[in-house]
């Protein structure tokens, strides 16, 4: 009998299952596919792969429906939630989420989200706020933050006007209904992998029937921030991240 | 020797580069002598001295998912004598 040493080689992380194979028609660099792959590591972990059910919204993750190999409805803009409220109270049994962006859910799918978290239907919503209108052409958003330039307002937000940027996470955090209210950021790794858990914890607030679960991911746009990939994540944490803070707004204490 | 590698699907990758930016040992670099059937330089691994560690922080920012990250291991066991 001798002891020897055995190499071998481990698989330590590939492309999640619940991703379809389908190439995405997302620019490069940006992290729309990041929340994308989050999303389907969560689905997988959690075993929820056939039981879930996405709400696509009206912008850049408009063909989201493409990307995961879950069932997908196709919602009106920024009816996601109203949509969603839907299919939960038919199918109980089903996980339902919606992938939002600021231009779809903090425009003009406001009214829809505020219910939705004051109803406290028992959904998670995956808010990406990159500060822009990303499909349409890089329009101003209610999230650009002041002073930002987008094609329509070239000469930068002016805030005498246009009024502050809304944040969010803090409005629904007032919510009675909502159980789970967090802001991440997808800047950089260490970002990412808290990003990660905050989702996972809003799919598991909704397996728990906690009621209304968010996670808003600040993101990146280079093509119409108009900088490169690197300089655009650079440009959300010192630009972004202090006008939207980190951090949990509201965490039901079941969930701590 | 190398404690990791990482495979990165070519044609998937569209060269946005983050990896490089976060890989801590630097062996990650765009190909900028070729090109995939979509028209971007992927990213390569350059890694002759072995010193990826197949950390995965390339995989985990990567936004296409096109990067598997493999770890080697080695173990103890016990071989009948012949």
């Amino acid at each position: 009998m001798t002891i020897v040493d055995v190499a071998t080689e481990e698989l330590v992380y590939e492309r999640p299952d619940a991703l379809s194979e389908t190439f995405t028609h997302y620019c490069p660099g940006c992290t729309h596919g990041v929340a994308h792959r989050l999303i389907a590591e969560v689905l997988d972990e959690l075993h929820l792969r056939e039981r879930a059910i996405g709400v696509a919204p009206v912008g850049c993750a408009v063909f989201a429906y493409n990307y995961f190999e879950v069932d997908f409805a196709e919602a009106a803009h920024g009816r996601a939630p109203a949509m969603a409220t839907g299919i939960k109270r038919v199918r109980p049994q089903n996980i339902v989420f919606t992938y939002q962006g600021d231009g779809d859910l903090a425009s003009i799918g406001m009214a829809e989200i505020v219910h939705a978290a004051a109803r406290g239907e028992n959904i998670t919503v995956i808010f990406i706020n990159n500060a822009v209108y990303g499909m349409t052409g890089g329009q101003m958003a209610p999230t650009s933050l002041p002073g930002q330039k987008t094609t329509s307002s070239p000469n930068g937000r002016d805030i005498e006007t246009m009024g502050m940027p809304i944040r969010v996470s803090e409005l629904l955090a007032g919510m009675p209904g909502a159980s789970y209210v967090v802001r991440r950021s997808l800047h950089n790794v260490k970002e990412i992998n808290k990003a990660r858990k905050a989702i996972r914890t809003a799919f598991q607030a909704q397996v728990d029937g906690m009621g209304f679960s968010m996670v808003e991911l600040l993101s990146n746009c280079p093509t119409n921030w108009g900088m490169p990939v690197a300089e655009s994540m650079k440009w959300i944490e010192e630009q972004m991240v202090p006008y939207y803070p980190l951090g949990d707004y509201k965490v039901a204490p079941e969930l701590k | 020797m190398a404690k990791g590698r990482v495979e990165i699907d070519d044609n998937r990758c569209k060269g946005c580069a983050l990896c490089t930016t976060a890989c801590p040992q630097h062996v990650l670099f765009m190909a900028d002598d070729q090109l995939n059937a979509r028209g971007y330089h992927p990213a390569l691994l350059e890694d002759p001295d072995g010193h990826c560690t197949g950390c995965a922080l390339c995989a985990v920012i990567c936004p296409d998912a096109c990067i598997k990250v493999y770890r080697y291991v080695t173990r103890r066991s016990i071989a009948a004598s012949l």
